[in-house]
């Protein structure tokens, strides 16, 4: 385990070390980009929308019940902003694009495509690992606001329309605007860009440690998945705990 | 037997006292090997006696546990060694790049090294397309497309890009027919003829090692037994070769 920890430190150093060559790999990038957006933007959308469904559909009632429906809104979308939008965005992408990577790095080790291009001089962490941990990076904080939109716009329709919560769509979206602030997004962008920092070389890494044909690709892309759930998770609990004091005056001013 | 060509640009590659091994198995135990510039020098041996890893180790993808290669004399680890030498292999599955066409797969190393300008990366694909007698329209076909010959076929003219002064075989006509193995065959010696580049080809195909060494090696149980001329390899009285050499369906 340390050892693949090890690894994945070097592949990221490597990584980091190669970013300011990474416009010489645009063409990659670009592919990387279009392959996680047209790939994963559909399943964003319904995962968010409903996401804030349920998210009204269980504090709604809650709320509603004690009086405070009307600030439904501000609990919908900072749990989407700081919360479930990061975490389950980058789950959703480790599921569909860091497998793919996974997949496509073993497959190309185990066929010695990797081997070939070191034959000709070509770094293999610039040429595969760079755009593709450069793309994830960028596309993940993009989808996190696009999720939030959605989100929002899904837990204002269920409080809308179930009777249980009755709030109207202009109530949800004005304690919205009332309590969401700035940081909170920010918030969740920090967290969401180092998920995907670490889905990216997790996913990656794994591609790239390969060994034993089609039975070893499958082996990967489950680790691949697995530990980049792991470290989401494990990464949250850190992250929130470090931006807390950050968040805590909008928590007050909100609530 | 094919002549060697004159004026040589290829390198000498010296291999001293190379050792690998993986965890307790021994793999090269003590290799020594001199093979001279622009020659076809041919590996053999059984499954499982070390060839490719040789290979690997002649291209930098291993690292030997003790011992040095040399090329014209500089160690292969010396820094820089990729500026002074052109080093290409043809991997035993070609080792195309699927996401590629076979023309960006072929000039991949112009494009990426930003050697030549695109116009010109396309014409010296076209040009060492028509060498190994792939027209332009397969330059637009995806690797999936391709048979495993043609492969090969995309992956020699991949290497002939590069203009390299060694070119690696491994297991150049595994997997193909014997016609296709025969045209395989010919495209390696043709490139030896036109690059005269250090040629090593990896194999076990008896008909391909005789039909263009210039000289083979025999490699058993992690080292050379034999290095010759392809005849006096056929008549060499060690039980290992004749047992290789003579191996066939009807005598077992």
């Amino acid at each position: 385990m340390f050892r693949e920890l090890g690894k994945m430190v070097v592949l990221f150093g490597a990584t980091f070390r190669a970013l300011p060559r990474v416009l010489r790999y645009r063409r990659n990038l670009f592919e990387q980009l279009f392959e996680i957006g047209n790939s994963s933007l559909l399943m964003a959308c319904v995962l968010s929308l409903f996401i804030g469904g349920v998210l009204s559909l269980q504090a709604g009632p809650l709320l509603a019940q004690r009086g405070l429906g009307s600030m439904l809104g501000g609990l919908v979308g900072a749990s989407l902003a700081k919360e479930l939008g990061p975490v389950m965005m980058s789950i959703l992408i480790a599921g569909r694009i860091g497998s793919a990577m996974a997949a496509e790095l073993g497959s190309m080790r185990v066929y010695q495509e990797i081997d070939a291009l070191r034959t000709m001089n070509i770094n293999p962490i610039e040429y595969l690992v760079l755009p593709r941990v450069v793309a994830i990076s960028v596309a993940l904080p993009c989808l996190l606001v696009f999720s939030l939109l959605v989100g929002c716009a899904g837990g204002a329709f269920v409080a809308a329309f179930n009777p249980e919560v009755a709030v109207s769509s202009a109530a949800f979206f004005n304690n919205l605007r009332s309590t969401l602030e700035l940081r909170d997004i920010l918030h969740g962008l920090i967290k969401t860009f180092l998920f995907a920092v670490t889905v990216g070389v997790v996913c990656c890494n794994q591609g790239l440690d390969t060994l034993g044909g089609p039975r070893g690709i499958g082996r990967s892309v489950t680790k691949a998945v697995v530990n980049s759930i792991v470290f989401i998770l494990v990464l949250d609990y850190v992250i929130t705990r470090m931006l807390l004091p950050l968040t805590k005056a909008s928590m007050a001013g909100g609530f | 037997m094919t002549p060697v060509p004159s004026a040589a640009s290829g390198v000498a590659i010296r291999v001293c006292q190379l050792r690998k091994s993986f965890g307790s198995q021994v793999v090269l135990d003590g290799v020594d090997l001199d093979i001279r510039p622009g020659e076809i020098f041919v590996l053999m041996g059984p499954s499982g006696s070390g060839k490719s890893v040789l290979l690997r180790h002649l291209i930098g993808l291993e690292t030997p546990d003790s011992g040095e290669i040399l090329l014209n004399d500089t160690r292969l680890e010396d820094e820089g060694i990729r500026d002074r030498f052109r080093l290409a292999m043809v991997f035993q599955s070609g080792g195309l790049l699927n996401s590629l066409t076979v023309g960006q797969n072929v000039g991949l190393y112009l494009s990426e090294h930003r050697l030549k300008p695109p116009e010109e990366i396309e014409r010296i694909v076209q040009e060492k397309l028509a060498l190994v007698h792939l027209g332009p329209g397969d330059a637009l076909k995806y690797p999936a497309e391709l048979s495993g010959g043609m492969k090969k076929r995309v992956a020699i003219a991949r290497a002939l890009v590069m203009e390299p002064q060694v070119v690696l075989y491994d297991e150049p006509t595994s997997e193909l027919d014997p016609l296709v193995a025969v045209t395989v065959g010919r495209e390696i010696v043709r490139a030896n003829a036109v690059t005269r580049a250090t040629t090593l080809v990896v194999t076990h195909d008896r008909d391909l090692a005789f039909g263009i060494a210039h000289r083979i090696a025999f490699l058993g149980g992690g080292r050379i037994v034999e290095v010759g001329t392809p005849e006096a390899i056929r008549s060499h009285p060690d039980p290992l070769m004749r047992r290789f050499l003579s191996a066939d369906f009807t005598r077992d």
